[in-house]
C-alpha cells in the first residue's frame, strides 16, 4: 500500500481482538497490493464491518506489513458477502477456510 | 483542485472541490476507459434466454486474461479454482454493475468545464470506489510497485502517466481524509 500524505499513528495488536480469530469456517483475507493506500483501506474497513478507527487501522498495517490479513470471519455465506463488498471497494480480496 | 473540504453539518454535510477544466476533462476521459473495459467485458457473455426469463445473470467463470480487468475483477478464492469458478459466475454482473454505477455518479458530478463538485457522504463513497477503480488500472498498467518513485525521468514513456496517477493519489487520498471527518 501506499500513503502519501499521512500514516497511521495509533497501534493496536489486532491478536488482542478475538472475532477474527474465533472459531468459525471461513476467513476474508485482505491481500496487501501497492495501489490501495492506507487511509482508503482502513476508511473501507471501518465502512463495511463498522469496525472502530483503531480496529481498522491495526488490520490495515497487518496488511502492509505482513502480506495480508484476516479481516473478517464467519459462515461460508457471510464471507462471500464480506468478499464481494470488498471487491466492489477494489481491495484485493480472497475467502479461505480456517 | 486544492483537495476536498467539509461543508455543513449532519445531514447537510458535503464534501466540496474545485476542479480545473483540464482536471475535470482527464478525470471524465479515464472513469470512461474503465467502464469502457468493463463494457467489453460484460459484452464477452451474452445475456442468454434463462436469463431473460428469470432476470438473473449469470458471469463468466474464468478470469479475464486482461491484466488490468483481472486486477478490477479478482478471485474469490485461492485455494479452490472450482468454486473460484462458481463465485466469479455468480457475483460478476453485480461486481461490474456496482463499478459502473460508481462511475456514473462521477460522470454526472464532472462540471465539464470545471468547476465545483459538491457531494453527499453517499456519492463521496461512490466517487472514492470509482477513484480507487481508476487508480488501480492504470496502477497495473503502469507496473506501479511500492518502489515506483514519485517522478520517472522525462525520457521514459510512462512519465506523464504516472503524473496522473500521482494527482488521482492525492485525489482520492484528500476525499478520503475529508469523508473520514464525516464517520
Amino acid at each position: 500500500m501506499s500513503a502519501p500524505l499521512s500514516s497511521p499513528t495509533t497501534q493496536v495488536d489486532p491478536a488482542l481482538d478475538e472475532d477474527v480469530s474465533g472459531d468459525t469456517p471461513w476467513q476474508a483475507i485482505v491481500w496487501n497490493d501497492p495501489v490501495n493506500l492506507m487511509s482508503y483501506v482502513t476508511y473501507v474497513l471501518q465502512k463495511i464491518f463498522g469496525y472502530p478507527e483503531p480496529k481498522a487501522t491495526a488490520l490495515m498495517l497487518d496488511v502492509h506489513h505482513k502480506g495480508k490479513a484476516a479481516v473478517s470471519s464467519g459462515d461460508k455465506d457471510k464471507i462471500e458477502g464480506d468478499v464481494a463488498k470488498l471487491h466492489a471497494a477494489g481491495l484485493w480480496a480472497t475467502m479461505q477456510r480456517t | 483542485m486544492n483537495g476536498w473540504r467539509r461543508s455543513g453539518r449532519g445531514g447537510r454535510a458535503r464534501l466540496v472541490a474545485t476542479l480545473e477544466e483540464q482536471e475535470s476533462i482527464v478525470l471524465r476521459g479515464l472513469v470512461g476507459e474503465v467502464v469502457g473495459m468493463l463494457d467489453g467485458r460484460e459484452a464477452e457473455t451474452p445475456t442468454d434466454e434463462l436469463a431473460e426469463l428469470t432476470g438473473m445473470r449469470t458471469g463468466p467463470s474464468k478470469r479475464p486474461e486482461d491484466r488490468v480487468l483481472a486486477r478490477l475483477l479478482p478471485d474469490f478464492t485461492m485455494e479452490d479454482a472450482d468454486l473460484a469458478s462458481g463465485l466469479r459466475s455468480l457475483h460478476e454482473p453485480a461486481l461490474i454493475e456496482a463499478k459502473k454505477q460508481a462511475a456514473s455518479t462521477v460522470l454526472e458530478a464532472l462540471p465539464p468545464e470545471g468547476g465545483r463538485v459538491e457531494l453527499t457522504p453517499d456519492q463521496a463513497d461512490e466517487w472514492l470506489r470509482a477513484l480507487n477503480d481508476v487508480r488501480l488500472a492504470l496502477g497495473t498498467a503502469l507496473d506501479v510497485s511500492e518502489e515506483t518513485p514519485e517522478e520517472l525521468p522525462d525520457d521514459d514513456p510512462r512519465s506523464p502517466h504516472l503524473g496522473v496517477y500521482h494527482w488521482l493519489t492525492f485525489v482520492q487520498d484528500s476525499l478520503v481524509q475529508a469523508r473520514m471527518g464525516l464517520l
